[in-house]
């Protein structure tokens, strides 16, 4: 499966918590921006670039484009039929003629960063939205004719109580949406949240109390019918997110925009990180591309063995770590299926501590 | 070779921080031995160390040329971890120079270095330093160094070293006061190795000072103690750079590469003579008694061979280092390792980690006992797990020494009452002047190589110093407080203090430990025990989480980034049992009180 990741920097606004590669002062450079795109694409088409089983449009926050604009580029890359093309979409800034253009232009799917359902915790994140907007961005995306709907959650936010939490999930679940992504709050150094941390001035999230928080959300959305697929996301069975699987099963995708990822010919590269030099670049040509890695064999297999145990197919292991593994087993952190190894609940809020244990102990098979 | 009368050679001394590095750097500058445009501050602390510590760990020699004079100039370390730098350096040397901050006056390794060159009868050229500083007080400093030291004011010197002043005025005094070495160019040749350190390249290379005779490139040479003969590949002088010479006569100072590779062949100490026309040996050196020990451990099992090699490659560089194999439960294999001071532990361990690439484990510092068995047998333990149950022994006995404390009047409170908490017992108080006591203490050395050294320096906002010697042994309440992770004792935390302190020991440890060592993947249970009683108890909680949760697009790189340094942070662990110990923990617990 091939996909290809556009990059949109652009918000309207910056939230607390982000260390995303998006701008709030440069919307002056949209219309340029998109021409880059285009002009990548078109490059990269007549270098044979496949067709694309998937699309990814984030942010940053696609849905500040105007809705031709956005379409311009989708109509660039070249796609197999029954495509998914997914746009992220900030709730404040969609209504329903931009929808309608989606849909018309191709767009199969929406996701929707919500982060919570309480005022409180959003103004504590520093979103703009209240939570009205998300249900009637919600409702418009349905009455637009979208089946697939996602949206992003983020918990353990200081201040969010355990009741807050249960009332974003229900909230959430009665959004009828098919597709539910839940991050624990993470602080990033160089962010606002992040200097107010180092500060002292605002208080870190709490390990135990994230860790109590996704157990509830895997309880909760399980019992609404979501199954767990990746440690942070679920979804209604067989509506995963085909564009985050390639991510995880070592697809090929390229990265279009500023700060953009591709992953071609085990290479893995990523575009320069601002709007203004991106555009620069694509005018003196041939790419955007800043940096790149070709990673050594068993570099490779450590990086898929780490992505896939963060998969509900999990990863397949050899006898080498046979002792390790049980050990894990028999302390309920994961489970053995053949020779496969998939993380349970308390597991996957170990990943990246089991990820290295197993690495050490020579796991991958 | 030069003649005699035309040749000095001398030794800096003083109490840390006094600027003899400093000075070197104006002699280096005043007789041309390093350019302006090449000269750095201290220049002769060569090791990364040393530049990052801002203090002389090594005493380092040069070669000086200054109006037809060669004066053969020792800079040495003032750390009282170093006292031996100072004396094997002294036996190279006709004299001294003696600096003595103005501002802060005598303190105790100027009291402990100045006897140490009185002792070796050498001539002291006594120069008050630092007078450029507005604090600096040189008629009240010398009067004091007059009254304390015998050295009348009218003889002392004053300068900055800082700025150059009176620099030149001291060397002229150095090339008057100090008498030529005396030596027979024809008599059977003597040199004296005063430092020795390892080069890869070269094998060993050896700091040599003529005596008698001459040593000759090309010479077969013998090493008298080690009953061995090696050719003179290269003899040489530093300059300060290393310039190889033809010969080294009577009262000259350099350098000597004799194909050496074999750790121990060129001790500190040595006499090298010609092996067709051998003579008897100098007075070498009394070996330095260690007084502090501590468990070495490779963090990884596999470093213990390169951890031996390290090991015998340091001692030849610093043979106040001793090492014996030994095997811990908790640790593996590794070494009991004995030092100085604290200082110089925590300097062995650097240097073997960055020059040798390794990464240690050290477990608390602890001194040598003496226990005696119920069959009246006595044995020496340098080691807390090897203490035999107390109902085995009618008598542990601890080493003592004699502290010197000297400090401004203001502070002999404070002082006295840390004293007293360390089990001090008041010898002697006296004015050395109407601002500055000095304090005779009787005290445990166990209770000074904890954190005497840190709590003194504090109470007294830094101005008061301490040197010590060992006082002899004698019996005390002593018992050993085991600490339990995960139900496993672990002897790097274990300690043998006295009975009125185990609880608090206890105490402080387990709570330390707890702060330090990160959450596992189970409750990590921590607990201190005398004698299979548990005094103290503390439990780290299991970790729940430890994953990115948040989504970052494509960018897998970061990701994989982030997991190569937890693989790398993984590695870094000592495997305790199933226990997971940072490094940081072993360093960190032997800090109790901050
Ligand atoms: N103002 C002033 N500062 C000085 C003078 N001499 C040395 N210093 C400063 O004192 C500090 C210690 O100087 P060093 O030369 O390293 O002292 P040292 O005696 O070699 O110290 P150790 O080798 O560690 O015992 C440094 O910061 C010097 O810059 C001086 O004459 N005047
Ligand atoms: C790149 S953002 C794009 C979504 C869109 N810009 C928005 O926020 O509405 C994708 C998602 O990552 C999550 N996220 C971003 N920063 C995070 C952080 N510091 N901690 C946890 N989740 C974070 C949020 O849930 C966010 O919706
Ligand atoms: S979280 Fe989304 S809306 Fe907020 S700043 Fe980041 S990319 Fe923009
Ligand atoms: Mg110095």
């Amino acid at each position: 499966m091939f996909g290809v990741y556009v990059h949109v920097p652009f918000c309207a606004h910056r939230c607390d918590y982000c260390d995303f590669a998006t701008w709030t002062d440069r919307a002056h450079l949209i219309d340029e921006y998109v021409d880059a795109c285009v002009e990548d694409l078109q490059r990269r088409v007549a270098n044979g670039q496949p067709d694309a089983a998937s699309v990814f449009f984030g942010g940053g926050t696609p849905s500040l484009l105007e809705a031709d604009k956005l379409v311009r580029i989708l109509d660039a890359i070249p796609r197999t039929a029954g495509a998914e093309v997914t746009v992220e979409c900030n709730p404040d800034s969609v209504d329903a003629a931009k929808f309608a253009a989606y849909r018309r232009g191709g767009v199969t799917r929406l996701s929707f960063g919500v982060q919570s359902m309480r005022p409180h915790v959003l103004a504590a994140l520093g979103r703009t939205h209240d939570p009205a907007n998300v249900q009637r961005a919600v409702a418009l995306a349905r009455d637009a004719g979208f089946a697939h709907v996602s949206i992003d959650l983020i918990y353990g936010t200081p201040g969010e109580t355990m009741d807050d939490w249960r009332a974003t999930l229900d909230s959430a679940i009665a959004l009828g949406v098919d597709h539910i992504s839940a991050y624990a709050l993470t602080v990033e150094p160089a962010t606002p949240l992040g200097l107010a941390v180092a500060a002292g001035e605002r208080p870190a999230p709490d390990d135990d109390d994230q860790a109590d928080k996704y157990a509830f959300a895997d309880d909760t959305l399980s019992a609404a019918g979501f199954e767990w697929y990746e440690v942070s996301n679920w979804a209604l069975p067989g509506h995963e997110c085909r564009h985050n699987r390639c991510y995880w099963d070592g697809s090929e995708y390229v990265g279009i925009g500023a700060a953009a990822h591709g992953f071609t010919g085990g290479r893995r590269w990523w575009n320069t990180r601002t709007p203004e030099r991106y555009i620069a670049r694509i005018a003196d040509g041939p790419d955007a591309v800043t940096g790149d890695e070709v990673l050594a064999p068993a570099a490779r297999v450590e990086e898929a063995f780490g992505l896939a145990l963060r998969t509900r197919s999990g990863a397949t292991v050899g006898r080498a770590a046979a002792p390790v593994i049980g050990q894990l087993a028999s302390a309920g952190l994961l489970t053995v299926e053949e020779d496969r190894i998939v993380l349970t609940r308390p597991g996957r809020l170990l990943a990246s501590d089991l990820t290295a244990r197993l690495l050490l102990a020579g796991a991958p098979g | 070779m030069t003649a005699l009368d035309h040749i000095r050679c001398l030794s800096i001394i003083a109490h840390i921080d006094h600027g003899k590095s400093t000075l070197a750097d104006r002699l280096l500058e005043l007789t041309g031995a390093v350019s302006a445009r090449d000269m750095r501050a201290q220049y002769l602390d060569s090791m990364d160390l040393e530049r990052e510590r801002g203090i002389t760990i090594k005493a380092q020699n040069v070669r000086l040329e200054y109006k037809g004079f060669v004066i053969n100039l020792i800079d040495t370390p003032g750390h009282v971890d170093f006292g031996y730098e100072v004396s094997r350096s002294l036996a190279a040397c006709e004299g001294v120079i003696l600096l003595v901050d103005a501002s802060q006056g005598i303190e105790a390794q100027t009291l402990a270095n100045c006897y140490q060159a009185m002792e070796h009868d050498l001539t002291i050229v006594a120069a008050l330093n630092k007078i450029d500083l507005p604090a600096a007080e040189p008629e009240r400093r010398a009067a004091e160094i007059e009254r304390v030291l015998g050295i009348p004011a009218e003889e002392l010197l004053h300068i900055s070293a800082k700025t150059g002043e009176g620099v030149a005025e001291l060397l002229d005094a150095v090339i008057e006061r100090i008498p030529a070495p005396k030596g027979d160019v024809d008599a059977p040749t003597q040199a004296l190795i005063f430092d020795s350190y390892y080069d890869p390249y070269r094998g060993v290379v050896s700091a040599v000072r003529v005596f008698n005779g001459a040593l000759r490139s090309g010479a077969k040479l013998r090493y008298v103690q080690a009953r061995q003969d090696h050719d003179a590949e290269e003899i040489g002088v530093r300059l300060p750079v290393p310039t190889p010479v033809a010969t080294l006569g009577p009262g000259e100072v350099g350098y000597l590469v004799a194909g050496i590779k074999e750790v121990g062949q060129a001790k500190v100490g040595e006499t090298v003579t010609d092996a067709n026309r051998p003579a008897s040996a100098l007075e070498g050196y009394r070996d330095p008694k260690p007084m502090v020990f501590c468990g070495l451990y490779p963090v990884e099992g596999d470093d213990y061979a390169d951890l031996r090699d390290a090991l015998e490659k340091l001692r030849l560089n610093d043979s106040s280092v001793t090492y014996d194999p030994e095997t811990s439960g908790a640790l593996g294999f590794g070494f009991r390792c004995g030092f100085l001071g604290l200082l110089h532990m925590e300097i062995v361990r650097e240097r073997l980690e960055r020059e040798y690439d390794l990464a240690l484990v050290a477990t608390a510092p602890n001194v040598e006992y003496r226990v005696v068995r119920l069959d009246g047998s006595v044995e020496v333990i340098d080691n807390p797990s090897s203490m035999p149950p107390l109902n085995e022994v009618t008598a542990i006995e601890e080493p003592y020494v004699t502290v010197i404390l000297l400090t401004p009047t203001d502070y002999v409170g404070t002082l006295m009452e840390l004293s007293q908490q360390r089990r001090g017992v008041l010898d002697k108080m006296e004015y050395l002047s109407e601002d500055r006591v000095e304090l005779v203490y009787l005290l445990p050395l166990g209770e000074i190589v904890t954190d005497f050294f840190d709590q003194m320096k504090s109470r007294t906002r830094g101005y008061a110093s301490l040197d010590y010697e060992p006082a002899g042994y004698r019996a005390s309440d002593l018992v050993k407080v085991d600490v339990l992770l995960n139900n496993t004792p672990v002897d790097a935390f274990s300690a043998i203090v006295h009975r009125d302190k185990a609880y608090d020991y206890g105490r402080k440890m387990t709570q330390k430990l707890r702060e330090l060592i990160p959450r596992q993947l189970f409750d990590v249970p921590i607990q201190a025990a005398v004698g299979g009683r548990i005094v103290a108890r503390e439990t780290v909680k299991a970790k729940r989480k430890d994953v990115l949760a948040k989504c970052y697009g494509g960018d897998i790189t970061r990701k994989r980034k982030l997991l190569e340094r937890q693989k790398e942070g993984k590695r870094r662990m000592k495997q305790i049992g199933s226990v997971e110990v940072p490094q940081e923990a072993f360093v960190a617990a032997l800090r109790l009180d901050e």
